[in-house]
């Protein structure tokens, strides 16, 4: 029985790395907090959920497709709108990001109305028997499916030549310019990668929880407790901080009450905020 | 200057001669949300300290005085006594930490947001105090006017909250002049220079957050027997935290006038829009915020410092 909350929580551990990852990624190279992530997110799961009950296609089949136009809208958003405020003080930042999400709340709930909206594959009920766990199959699939796309995202900031460029923006602004990076490039595409990971972030998850507007602040606040439990900015701050708090919610929604599980998330916030801030993993700045 | 806000003051002592009960409510709302946006900015706009949980204190201050009368019978005039204390006791306790564990910005922000979400979560649990179910103040009637329990006729509340806002503007006008306000403001500009300058920083900031949430829960319990209903998820939750904050962005942070301007426009704006479509026969219950969305995040775009010091740029 715990065992198997832990296999659960592991697992949708893995989905909140990915989509903490897309906030880590920008804060780390931007400094910028999206404070609109889990709004963004939202935007995903609706999308995953229009494709399935429309074009009938399987959300791990939408999944790069949505991840793709997630990254056009991330890179559009950033040149766009959030450029000019890299330089600017932090809380206009977050005012701005407070703004781009109280749109895209309220706008989904004029679209699409305040129901949920539940995404129900042929084998949502499946599961596998491994031993002595059960464990859901799709649960399983969109696991794999973060996993995957994860380390895909760590090879290309490790390996390639735009990761790198970004990588070596995020530690040294000044000397990035200095030798010809263009930085709002950059910038475009890391906010067009934060975008992404929520992309398929959000169709994954659109698999396991019902799809409607006012998950979109809870996502923003979950990705949070994440990177700073993590550590902000952290790549495997974020991933080790998802799986932490996917399973401790898992166990805490057995072995305590139900509703309590996001008090664990928030006392742990408060404690990494305070005793910690660079969060688990990060380096002290 | 002077003579526009004495006209404007008049203004809002006459309109319950010409105001229905609608518009009267949504000047009561209006003037809820310029106080409420003034003490906030007390915290921000002076100081320079993002609060992002400001609903925690109007939540504090509402479920203190609600519970002191609902169960010891203690009036709303007593009770708001208390009820400040409370708030300005966890507001000062929360800097107090942010200052011992030297947490900034965006962590700050952070911080100030967790503690709201978790007294929601607490009142939430709190069946003493009808948990998620809520909590409701009975009305007896409408009529007359007794400020001692807060009960009676709308015109009452808004008279109240007309002098509660056009005092607190006032009493900022003069802390921002008093030696404690240029102590903020040189916090808010560099603390470092500040504290070399033997500012107190600890002393300062814990001034700020307490006053601020102080005054944020005496505006809770205004908004307690305003309402008669309390739920922790609305009145304790991030959207709440985040209206609050909105007029006096708008209007101008850190200036005196701009809560009271950004209340003036947005409240209407809000009221307008939903009127319009409510008659085309729409579900609207996202049209304001979403609204909101967008003057928002124009007003940051375009001008970042907010309405008021762009008006006062062009007048004599």
């Amino acid at each position: 029985m715990i065992a198997d909350q832990l296999v659960t929580g592991l697992l949708t551990g893995l989905i909140y790395g990915l989509m903490a990852l897309g906030l880590s990624v920008v804060f780390g190279v931007m400094r910028i907090v999206n404070f609109a992530h889990g709004e963004m997110a939202v935007v995903a799961m609706y999308a995953a959920w229009a494709a399935f009950r429309f074009l009938g296609l399987d959300p791990l089949l939408s999944l790069l497709p949505i991840a793709g136009l997630m990254f056009c809208a991330g890179y559009l958003l950033q040149r766009g709108l959030i450029q000019p405020f890299v330089s600017r003080p932090d809380y206009m930042q977050f005012i701005l990001l407070i703004s781009v999400a109280l749109i895209l709340t309220n706008g989904a709930l004029l679209i699409f109305g305040p129901e949920a909206h539940g995404l129900q594959v042929d084998y949502a009920f499946d599961s596998y028997e491994i031993g002595p766990l059960l464990i859901d199959k799709v649960r399983l699939l969109s696991a794999i499916a973060a996993l995957v796309l994860t380390g895909l995202l760590l090879a290309f900031f490790r390996f390639t030549l735009t990761g790198k460029a970004i990588r070596a923006a995020a530690d040294n602004r000044t000397g990035a310019q200095v030798i010809g990076l263009d930085i709002k490039k950059l910038y475009a595409i890391t906010f067009g990668i934060g975008a992404a990971c929520l992309g398929a972030a959000g169709t994954l998850m659109s698999l396991l929880v019902d799809v409607m507007p006012r998950v979109g602040p809870e996502l923003t606040l979950l990705s949070f407790v994440i990177v700073i439990v993590g550590g902000l900015g952290s790549m495997a701050g974020a991933l080790a901080g998802g799986v932490l708090i996917g399973v401790a919610e898992a166990l805490a929604g057995t072995l305590l009450e139900p509703s309590l599980k996001s008090m664990f998330s928030y006392g742990l916030l408060v404690l990494i905020l305070l005793l910690r801030p660079q969060g688990l993993l990060g380096e002290r700045s | 200057m002077r003579i526009g806000l004495l006209l404007l003051l008049g203004l809002f002592l006459l309109a319950p001669l010409a105001a229905g009960p609608y518009l009267l409510s949504v000047l009561t709302v209006l003037l809820t949300f310029a106080y409420l946006g003034q003490a906030w900015n007390i915290m921000m706009g002076f100081a320079g300290l993002l609060s992002l949980g400001h609903a925690l204190y109007v939540g504090l201050g509402a479920y203190v005085a609600a519970a002191l009368f609902l169960f010891w019978g203690v009036p709303p005039i007593l009770g708001v006594f208390p009820a400040m204390a409370v708030a300005a006791l966890v507001a000062a306790g929360i800097g107090f930490l942010s200052f011992r564990f030297s947490v900034k910005g965006v962590h700050f922000t952070l911080l100030t947001i967790a503690f709201a979400e978790i007294g929601r979560l607490v009142f939430q649990h709190l069946s003493a105090f009808g948990g998620t179910g809520g909590l409701f103040l009975p009305v007896a009637s409408r009529d007359g006017v007794d400020l001692i329990h807060l009960r009676g006729d709308p015109r009452m509340f808004y008279y109240l909250i007309l002098a509660m806002t056009a005092g607190l503007f006032l009493a900022c006008r003069r802390l921002l002049a008093s030696p404690l306000g240029y102590r903020w403001q040189a916090l808010r500009e560099d603390p470092a220079a500040a504290e070399s300058l033997g500012v107190p920083l600890l002393k300062v900031k814990l001034a700020a957050t307490g006053l601020s949430a102080a005054l944020t829960a005496a505006g809770g319990v205004f908004a307690a027997f305003f309402y008669n209903a309390l739920f922790p998820d609305q009145w304790f939750g991030l959207g709440y935290s985040i209206e609050i904050i909105l007029a006096p962005i708008v209007g101008g942070l850190g200036t005196l006038f701009g809560p009271i301007l950004g209340a003036l426009l947005l409240t209407p704006l809000g009221e307008a829009i939903s009127s319009v479509t409510d008659a085309l026969g729409w579900q609207s219950a996202g049209v304001k915020p979403f609204c909101y969305g967008v003057v928002l995040l124009a007003i940051v775009k375009f001008l970042p410092d907010g309405v008021w010091p762009a008006i006062r740029k062009r007048l004599p």
